[in-house]
């Protein structure tokens, strides 16, 4: 059995796991195209210039990517951390990396999902434009972007129970969204919260898929500071999934 | 006769706690192979080596001839997961599927829901099946593969006596079909049911490796009360293995036979008053097999 073919199977059952709960699926779609309807839509200086409106449909995009990646992974992990079946998937003939990747993929596809609504309502009700080219490319940069919330989210699922990543994720969403520049734009911030929010892996995402989709300067903190995240992330996630072995039985 | 899979000194760290010691053991094809054991004896760390979940801290574990780590080592092994485990959104066709298509050639679904007495409940979700419905599940996805080696790990706790047999009768028929078997329980009585050679384990430890036969004569103890002023005498009666005595001066003796145990102290001539018969636990025949291990050692 190739590693392409179990990985395809543990996606679809996966998801059709996920799906059975259809208000979760909505919660998970839902949630970022009311963000972009209240915080956005209403102001018409965002939402009437193109620039502006592009912009922020490009932040609710992170946004969005960022809180399905931190639920999915640091919640689902820590979930099935605590319940038996995991372990019994682990004694069937399929290697780990097909399981990652299939985690990867469903997750994946769902955020890619929870785009769909963004584009419409953005292209509908703001002045924001972007050729098919310059979504392709910004759906391209998200995927890259993405990689940062999903390694925290999997260190967040090693390193805590069910009920402790809840709290945790949520407080770091908001804090991340908030200072990254996601809900309201760094143009309207203090100076000392943008020097704090250059450092932000949400900041970073943000900038790098406007980039992306209008183009013009990347600044080399963004992606240095991406590429850093990633590390030391990563790093992170493959020492908490190490140290997990054996541990509910100390 | 093949070996599937075999642990060799083996042993077995969480922490400060050691749950299995030089463990070795074989497993070859066409047995049933019993392991006994009280909760916290080592039996699911064990399984838990042999399905690649774990890794000893000493010693070699081997499932095929190569690692249980390996996935591909694990394409002849079924075992079950706990019946609480599955997972409460995927129907009982689904989960079936799902498992069997990680193996070359698996059973049909249909043929394994008949067996198993799940045919009506195909499209039912498993979150709403009864405890005994989920064993049948849980015990079913071990052999969906068509299996060499299976492992069940106390498939018929918490069921009653009637879903126990039925089970019982599945797990006998895969077996003639050609499985190699390896079940854990703690009721002796599903032991003597389904095994042929009995591994009794406590402490981490294998205290006995042999036929069902021999171990049960060995741990099918019963216990024989009473108070006695001549406790030393007795205990020297032809048939007492152990004998301990409890705070209100009450002592227990422990026999295989207590009928011949009872005439040989009526003839003795010994007083006792307070005469008390039954069947000793499993947990009490397993202190006797330790304490007999610590004598020859």
């Amino acid at each position: 059995m190739s590693v392409a073919r179990l990985t395809l199977l543990h996606t679809k059952y996966s998801l059709l796991e996920t799906l059975r709960v259809p208000i979760a699926v909505i919660g998970t779609i839902v949630f970022p195209a009311l963000a972009l309807l209240f915080f956005v839509v209403p102001q018409q200086s965002v939402a009437g210039d193109e620039e502006f409106a592009t912009q922020a449909v490009a932040s609710m995009a992170v946004f969005s990517v960022m809180v399905g990646s931190l639920f999915s992974f640091g919640l689902g992990i820590a979930e099935n951390r605590e319940k038996p079946w995991d372990p019994y998937l682990r004694t069937l003939p399929a290697p780990g990396i097909a399981r990652v990747l299939a985690h990867v993929l469903s997750t994946g596809l769902m955020a890619v999902v929870a785009l769909v609504p963004l584009v419409v309502i953005g292209a509908l009700l703001t002045a924001a434009r972007a050729t098919p080219l310059e979504l392709l490319t910004g759906l391209f940069a998200i995927v890259v972007a993405g990689l940062p919330f999903m390694l925290l989210g999997i260190c967040i699922g090693y390193a805590f129970s069910t009920k402790a990543a809840i709290a945790v994720i949520q407080i770091l969403f908001f804090t991340l969204a908030f200072a990254g520049g996601l809900f309201l734009p760094p143009l309207l911030f203090p100076d000392w919260l943008n020097a704090i929010s250059q450092f932000l892996p949400s900041r970073q995402a943000r900038d790098f898929v406007i980039w992306a989709v209008q183009g013009g300067e990347l600044e080399p903190l963004t992606w240095l500071g991406l590429v850093g995240w990633i590390a030391l992330l990563l790093a992170g996630a493959l020492l908490l999934f190490r140290r997990d072995e054996g541990r509910r039985f100390r | 006769m093949a070996t599937l899979a075999s642990l060799a000194n083996v042993t077995r760290r969480f922490g400060d706690v050691t749950a299995l010691y030089d463990v070795s053991l074989d497993i070859r094809s066409g047995q049933i192979v019993g392991l006994l054991g009280p909760n916290g004896a080592g039996k699911s760390t064990l399984l838990s080596l042999v399905q690649g979940l774990r890794r000893p801290t000493t010693g070699t574990v081997e499932l095929f001839g190569g690692s249980p780590q390996n996935a591909r080592n694990r394409t002849r092994l079924g075992s079950t997961p706990q019946a609480t485990a599955l997972p409460e959104t995927l129907r009982v066709g689904e989960v079936l599927e799902f498992v069997g298509a990680h193996f070359e050639n698996p059973v049909p679904v249909g043929a394994m829901l008949d067996e198993f007495g799940l045919g009506e409940l195909a499209r039912k979700q498993t979150g709403a099946l009864s405890g005994g419905q989920k064993r049948r599940l849980s015990v079913a996805l071990a052999f969906v593969g068509r299996p060499e080696l299976v492992l069940l790990d106390e498939p018929t706790t918490g069921l009653d006596v009637d879903a126990r047999r039925v089970l019982w009768e599945a797990i006998r028929a895969q077996q003639h079909a050609g499985a190699t078997i390896v079940i854990t329980s703690h009721y002796l009585e599903e032991i003597e049911a389904l095994a042929e050679r009995v591994v009794v384990i406590d402490g981490g430890r294998v205290l006995e490796d042999d036929s069902l036969g021999a171990v049960l004569a060995r741990v099918n103890l019963r216990q024989v009360t009473l108070r006695s002023p001549q406790i030393g005498r007795v205990a020297q009666l032809p048939g007492v293995v152990r004998h301990s005595t409890d705070a209100s001066g009450a002592t227990t003796f422990y026999a295989q036979d207590s009928d011949a145990l009872i005439v040989a102290l009526v003839r003795s001539g010994v007083p006792f008053e307070n005469l008390a018969v039954r069947g000793a636990t499993l947990e009490e025949a397993f202190l006797t097999l330790t304490d007999d291990r610590m004598e020859r050692a």
